[in-house]
């Protein structure tokens, strides 16, 4: 008798430990906003659809393109790709995927109700057409090579939850079916969110039968979830506590470089810039002396070794070196307190003058620190800086609009850059050409930069389909307008991630700092 | 009486009509919630057409118009970042904060009611003094900090208690409780004992004065004057006469605890109400903050008018003059 | 969760009101050798832990209204302070010996030492600025409220009712949601929070001064009414109002400590004590301890030393405590 107890408490001690080894608890810094994989375009839901549904083309975790459930793609003539589907996928509900889906996606997508941020940016100015069961036409006006990139960014769903499905109805579960590597089972919102493994999936199996979502926004919190064992993988892990955990046996960090930039950008529209002092009226940003100057005086290396603690690169340029459209020639600027001050007194300001940074305080990693540390390190070379750090609900919209006539209101700001995309022309586009509402140019352009030169290029490059060209075009706008300092680029963000040795885990760093499980495999 | 009824009523649609004008206005103000919400990589199209899917596109008084028709129909508008009504949302997580608010209630009564009364019956002792200085540090520890504290002695160093979020849950009357299980017990328990801290300080105060009081009321001494055991004298005499003020003051704390758990949550990831204000208030979630104040508004002015009510049928005074209190 | 101690302040101190303002005469007459305040601190100096909160607190005080004077270092002066210093642990020095940095410095190399003391002059200046308005406010309005009666008198404490029954950190979240975040905010915030535990105080113990044969007397002298209200009723209110505003201050500043907390209430640019605890609550898990540990010692000594000096007070003038 007692023989069977010990060996029914045996069994069941080991059908416990089996369980829990296949079952993943992750602590999320974010946490997404719906289920509904149109609902809202942006970092945390993309980073979660990842899991349940894929798009054409998959990025890989250094967001190189590769084939998802289109297996090939090529141009046909100059407006047209033509997209061959795979064959043989089938969706969490076990219909089969074809051109229908496609097409019932790209018609949806852009049109989610209530949405605050559509796919429309992906979808628009294109039409698609279905060739046959397993090929895809999308054509455009004029000739655009950037196609295979924003298909990759929309999540293909089955045409069979109907064109009125709702956003509340993904939530609920019951539109959410994907052909991911991961079903949907449930979301509490603020709670949990459950996905199981798909085991019909057309590709590499899952890692992880369930994988447990918890949201755990405050940093000190999540890091302490991962340290007692409640969770198994965080991500966003803070700067501040990477040398503490890197002494923890037990855990192990993965940090990866991301394509975001943190930069700064300067009033380059106004004579009489508002928080610029002691200059008679006159703007000193638009003096390029005075720019290098600033340049010349930020400290990276400090700002990587102190503020960031190590893990952030410095930057000079808008992506770094290695990606689509990156120059070979353009170096982070060194630190040159000396030649700064030169500078500055040959442009006419000797004794410098008074400037205020304004940034958000919880949008980057250490954003507000950042902007203290560059306040430091400008009033060194005699410029009278003040700091003034605000929650990226109030920053934004001033720092794009706040001003008179919806103009930008600050004169000189900390602000990040990353490249969706994945290549150089998405920053080009956004913050170096000129303001162009009706092109859809220059949007995050805050310093309402304008260089004529870098314009063109520009241009040309976003309607050059040969990818050679293309590249080249894009690294040489970017070195006409690093060299001519439309923005100043302090580094590049570095991303950590941290799991728990003993579950077995390991993250590979991902440069679109997205946190998707397919990235996170056994070791 | 029910003139009087019927100006109160009146007085408490004006409250509510005025706080919705006074809330609405005032959180349309600040930030433009687009800028938080859109994809980086925006276009100006695509920015005004975020603009409209959000009804930021009307002016502000029409706007109102439309939140005070639909508010009248009971819809309090849909949330922008999570694309569902914010009333939807705020029920989802209200029975986690009535969970975490109730069992931090029930904690100060449970550990403030002795410790008050034994301070209140012996003054002078050592040991009385020391529950008294210690109740003021109960509320004059931040929160925030405490909480911190307790997640790092007892999750990361001891290891006895998980750190953060809330356990497994039970369906009971179709909502999920999670302290029926013992995973939801050990995550509850932390978070209850740090909101509950103030309380049980509280607590301790009001019916150590509450004892006190009683102590020196004739019935006391005449109690004792009949040879009654202190003992009894305590657990029955006292406790009842101390327990009245204690509970009436718990009473309406429940509210202050509601509103103060939004601090435990956002340490202890508890995904309650509190959580998702503070968020919402972060993102400029507009509907939802409205939704949450205007809820609570009604809520408060609610039980204002029930109590009245109460009073007038109590105090014949009122129900006479009808001049109020 | 500090606004709560006013809700046991304010049973006592009504009752407090009833006796304690006619007492200055009575003690007059019955003692001929203490004057009141004599008497009162005599009383005052019967706990001894009430006692080391009052040096406590001047030494606070002290140390809030000349930091500018006592700090080795001005932490916001940019020019000061210099990132390669950040995180130093306490007693570390400045690489060449000059400085020591006794409490260590934060990420960005400030001093904590000063870091502190300012912190602890913005935060008791928002707590003593906002009580004194507060104070002020709600004392006109509990005058005006107990002297006219009548229809003014129900309609300003329905306000008053309607305005205590919101928790004081429910209001405040409300108020910075719609006015953003600075000083001058979370000052209107904090005033906006109290001022109505004054107008109550206040109208309580004026009502029962207001049927006291002196303001009859004045009123048949035919002085004007407000006149009346300051001369004569307020000097007689004070003793309650003292108490209630002692627990209202400490509970101002552990309010914009919660709130700075949450990242609504001050901005970087103005450090108080909450904000430093906030900005070291990063650090908490690092071992950098002291980055958050000594700010939240020194708000801690700030609001208890502030309610012991309260809780002592009370005792003093709540007269049916006497032995």
């Amino acid at each position: 008798m007692k023989r069977i107890v010990t060996l029914a408490a045996a069994a069941a001690l080991f059908a416990g430990a089996s369980a829990s080894a296949q079952t993943v608890k992750v602590g999320l810094f974010s946490e997404p906003s719906a289920m509904d994989p149109h609902y809202h375009n942006l970092g945390p839901n993309n980073a979660f659809s990842s899991n349940v549904y894929e798009s054409l083309i998959l990025q890989d975790e250094s967001q190189k393109l590769t084939p998802g459930l289109a297996v090939s793609w090529k141009p046909v003539n100059d407006t047209t790709w033509e997209f061959k589907l795979r064959k043989g996928v089938k969706f969490h509900d076990g219909s089969d995927f074809n051109a229908d889906d496609v097409i019932f996606t790209f018609e949806r997508a852009p049109n989610v109700a209530n949405s605050p941020s559509t796919f429309g940016t992906y979808l628009k100015g294109k039409s698609f057409k279905k060739i046959d069961d397993y090929t895809v036409h999308a054509i455009t006006e004029k000739p655009y090579p950037l196609m295979p990139v924003d298909l990759s960014q929309v999540w293909i769903i089955s045409s069979d939850v109907g064109a009125d499905v709702t956003t509340a109805q993904f939530n609920s579960g019951k539109a959410a079916i994907g052909t991911g590597q991961y079903k949907f089972i449930e979301w509490k919102p603020g709670d949990t969110i459950l996905i199981e493994r798909n085991d019909g999936y057309w590709g590499d199996k899952a890692a992880f039968e369930r994988v447990e979502v918890k949201p755990i926004k405050s940093n000190p919190s999540r890091v302490a979830a991962l340290l007692a064992g409640d969770v198994d993988f965080i991500d966003n892990v803070p700067t501040a506590d990477i040398e503490r955990l890197k002494t923890e046996s037990d855990i192990v960090l993965a940090s990866g470089i991301s394509n975001r930039v943190i930069y700064l950008h300067m009033d380059r529209f106004r004579d009489d810039s508002p928080y610029i002092t002691g200059t008679n009226g006159k703007n000193p940003l638009f003096d390029l002396r005075v720019r290098k100057a600033i340049s010349k005086a930020i400290n990276r290396e400090a700002i990587v070794a102190r503020v960031m603690e190590g893990v952030a690169i410095p930057a000079g340029q808008l992506l770094p070196p290695g990606f689509f459209g990156t120059s070979e020639n353009l170096k982070a600027e060194p630190y040159d307190p000396e030649g700064a001050k030169k500078l500055l007194a040959e442009a006419g300001y000797p004794d410098g003058f008074g400037l205020t940074i304004h940034g958000p305080n919880d949008r980057y990693i250490n954003d507000a620190k950042i902007a203290q540390a560059i306040g430091q390190m400008l009033t060194r070379i005699g410029i009278k800086m003040k700091v003034e750090t605000m929650p990226k609900s109030v920053f934004f919209s001033s720092a794009s609009r706040g001003g008179p006539n919806k103009t930008p209101k600050y004169s000189f700001i900390l602000v990040g850059w990353g490249s969706g995309t994945g290549e150089a022309s998405s920053p080009l586009k956004s913050l170096v050409h000129s303001k162009d509402a009706a092109n859809g140019f220059g949007a995050s352009n805050r310093g309402r930069y304008s260089n004529p030169e870098a314009d063109k290029l520009i241009e040309e490059a976003l309607a050059t389909v040969d990818d050679a060209k293309r590249e080249a075009l894009l690294a040489k706008a970017t070195e006409i307008a690093i060299n001519d300092l439309a923005i100043i680029p302090l580094h590049y963000q570095v991303n950590t991630w941290a799991t728990r040795k003993e579950a077995g885990l390991k993250y590979l760093p991902r440069t679109d700092e997205r946190t998707q499980f397919r990235s996170l495999v056994k070791q | 009486m029910w003139a009087y009824l019927t100006r109160r009523l009146a007085q408490a649609i004006a409250v509510v009509f005025v706080m919705a004008v006074i809330v609405f206005f005032g959180v349309n103000v600040i930030g433009n919630p687009v800028d938080i919400l859109i994809n980086p990589e925006f276009t100006e199209a695509e920015y005004q057409q975020a603009i409209r899917a959000l009804g930021l596109h009307l002016p502000l008084h029409e706007q109102f118009f439309v939140f005070l028709s639909n508010a009248l129909e009971g819809d309090l508008g849909i949330s922008f970042v999570w694309g569902e009504p914010a009333l939807k949302l705020i029920a989802q997580r209200l029975p986690a904060t009535l969970e975490l608010a109730g069992a931090a209630m029930f904690l100060s009564i449970v550990l403030g009611v002795p410790l008050g009364m034994y301070a209140g019956t012996k003054p002078h002792s050592w040991v009385s003094k020391s529950i008294v200085s210690g109740s003021i540090l109960g509320f004059s520890l931040p929160t925030f900090w405490v909480g911190i504290m307790m997640i790092m002695v007892f999750a990361v160093m001891l290891g006895i208690l998980p750190s953060t979020g809330r356990g497994d849950t039970v369906e009971v009357f179709g909502i999920e409780w999670s302290f029926l299980t013992w995973n939801g017990l050990t995550h509850l328990a932390m978070p209850a004992v740090n909101l509950a801290l103030t309380n049980i300080a509280l607590v301790i105060r009001l019916s150590r004065a509450g004892t006190r009081e009683v102590m020196l009321q004739d019935y006391i001494k005449f109690a004792r004057a009949k040879g009654l055991s202190q003992r009894r004298i305590t657990l029955v005499h006292v406790l009842k006469n101390t327990l009245i003020p204690v509970v009436t003051v718990l009473g309406l704390e429940l509210g202050s605890l509601i509103a103060f758990s939004v601090v435990t949550e956002t340490v202890f990831a508890w995904p309650g109400m509190g959580k998702l204000i503070i968020e919402s208030i972060q993102v400029l979630d507009r509907p939802i903050v409205v939704a949450y104040l205007m809820l609570t508004v009604l809520l408060f002015v609610t039980i204002n008018f029930l109590v009245d009510i109460v009073y007038s049928l109590l105090d014949p005074r009122v129900r006479v003059s009808g001049a109020g209190k | 969760m500090s606004s709560d101690p006013k809700e046991t302040a304010e049973p006592a101190s009504i009752e407090t009101a009833a006796t304690a303002a006619a007492q200055p005469a009575r003690l007059a007459a019955t003692n001929v050798v203490e004057t009141p305040f004599q008497r009162f601190l005599s009383e005052y100096c019967e706990s001894k832990i009430a006692i080391v909160a009052f040096f406590v607190f001047a030494v606070i005080l002290f140390v809030a209204v000349f930091a500018p004077l006592i700090s080795p270092q001005n932490p916001y002066d940019l020019g000061q302070i210099d990132i390669m210093d950040g995180r130093l642990a306490p007693g570390s020095t400045t690489f060449d010996g000059a400085t020591t940095y006794w409490l260590g410095t934060d990420d960005q190399g400030r001093d904590m030492v000063s870091a502190i003391f300012y912190g602890l002059r913005i935060s008791l200046a928002v707590g003593a600025l906002s009580g004194i308005i507060a104070l002020v406010l709600g004392a006109i309005v509990g005058l005006t409220a107990a002297y006219f009666g009548g229809r003014i008198e129900a309609a300003i404490m329905r306000l008053v009712d309607l305005q205590l029954s919101f928790p004081a950190i429910l209001v405040a979240l409300m108020l910075l949601a719609i006015l953003g975040k600075g000083v001058d905010k979370i000052i209107i915030a904090l005033v906006i929070v109290q001022w109505a535990y004054y107008a109550r105080t206040v109208r309580a113990s004026a009502l029962v001064e207001r049927e006291r044969e002196y303001i009859a007397a004045a009123k048949a002298l035919g002085l004007s009414s407000w006149r009346i209200l300051l001369r004569h009723l307020l000097p007689n209110v004070l003793p309650p109002l003292i108490v209630v505003g002692t627990v209202q201050v400490a509970s101002a500043i552990a309010l914009e400590a919660t709130l700075s907390f949450l990242g609504i209430g001050l901005p970087i640019t103005e450090p108080s004590l909450g904000l430093l605890i906030a900005n070291g609550f990063d650090y908490m898990l690092t071992g950098k301890y002291w980055i958050s540990f000594f700010p939240g010692v020194a708000l801690l000594l700030t609001i208890v030393s502030i309610n012991l000096i309260g809780d002592q007070l009370r005792d003093v003038l709540n007269p049916r405590l006497r032995r």
